[in-house]
């Protein structure tokens, strides 16, 4: 593939989901901006939907990765079982390695 | 994709019942696509059930090489029984004793409808969509179906382009049943991951 984003996570890969509130038509869940997790797998690469919503190309093509969540950390007061998870997928322009997480975690946080 | 203000608009002479039938009208005026091809569409649409997707899980229950197949590509194992999914990128979950799989679309509507034809309403109701991910055994208690304690739970939230099917686990008591037999016992909310297909102790 030429016109296609190299990845740049591997299967394992702790990341954080960037903290952004754009408008538009975006694919990546409000519930899980500005949480990590680890990556499942690289599902392949796409157009990208935010574009592609507006009749562009949508390219390059984006790696396009499932990111898996523990409950507990995407909602503190989860109240279900401890290894409960949710599996997201998620494009690489809406992650970065962890570690250099935003200090604001929940979106309420983010609007104050 | 199913918006939830789109929802109450879509019913008899609602808003954008009246836009798809201006929208119709026009595509056909200027030539775009003909009436037949339309019909051919729509019934092809409504012809898709989710007995295709039962079929898969009950092969992959009877043949062992070919589950390892369906876990490993879903879309390349489907097309193996000659099953005509189009372009769908489709994801096989396992159930296992330890884990149980379900699936939503928290942004709309993503479902595998090329394998189990149109989603339920419930898929594209508000409030599956944000509670399942929230209190996932809460919900599917409320589907009858109670998971034990040391099960976790895997949501799967049907984002971007993958689709997913759950692959149960085959019911005691079915050991000697036909594939047959076995597809009769698959529901569609088996594939969803809401419930669980019933073996003849009704387990």
């Amino acid at each position: 593939m030429n016109d296609a984003i190299e990845p740049l996570f591997a299967v394992g890969d702790r990341v954080t989901v960037l903290a952004q509130w754009p408008h538009g038509h975006i694919r990546t869940p409000i519930y899980c901006r500005g949480h990590s997790g680890v990556i499942e797998r690289l599902c392949g690469h796409f157009p990208n939907p935010e574009e592609l919503a507006f009749g562009l190309p949508g390219l390059p093509l984006r790696p396009l990765y499932r990111v898996r969540f523990r409950s507990r950390d995407l909602w503190p007061d989860y109240a279900e079982g401890g290894d409960d998870v949710v599996e997201i997928e998620i494009y690489q322009h809406w992650l970065e390695p962890a570690g250099q997480a935003a200090l604001l975690r929940n979106p309420e946080d983010m609007h104050a | 994709m199913n918006h939830p203000v789109a929802d109450a608009a879509a019913t008899e002479n609602g808003y954008y019942r009246r836009l798809q039938a201006a929208v119709e009208e026009l595509l056909i005026l200027k030539g775009i696509v003909g009436r037949d091809e339309i019909d051919r569409e729509v019934a092809a649409m409504e012809e898709r059930s989710y007995r295709r997707g039962a079929a898969v899980v009950a092969h992959a229950w009877v043949d062992p090489a070919y589950r390892e197949r369906l876990l490993a590509d879903g879309a390349a194992a489907v097309r193996e029984l000659g099953i005509e999914i189009g372009a769908l990128h489709l994801i096989v979950v396992e159930n296992t004793p330890a884990i149980h799989n379900v699936i939503v679309c928290t942004l709309c509507s993503c479902y595998p409808r090329a394998l189990l034809g149109m989603p339920p309403d419930w898929y594209k109701n508000i409030e599956y969509r944000s509670r399942v991910v929230r209190e996932p055994r809460a919900v599917l208690r409320e589907f009858g179906l109670t998971l034990p304690e040391p099960v976790s739970v895997r949501v799967h939230d049907s984002t971007a382009d993958m689709r997913y099917l759950v692959l149960p686990m085959r019911p005691a008591g079915t050991e000697g049943w036909s594939e047959a037999q076995l597809l009769d016992i698959v529901s569609r909310d088996a594939l969803v991951g809401v419930a669980l297909p019933r073996g003849p102790e009704g387990s």
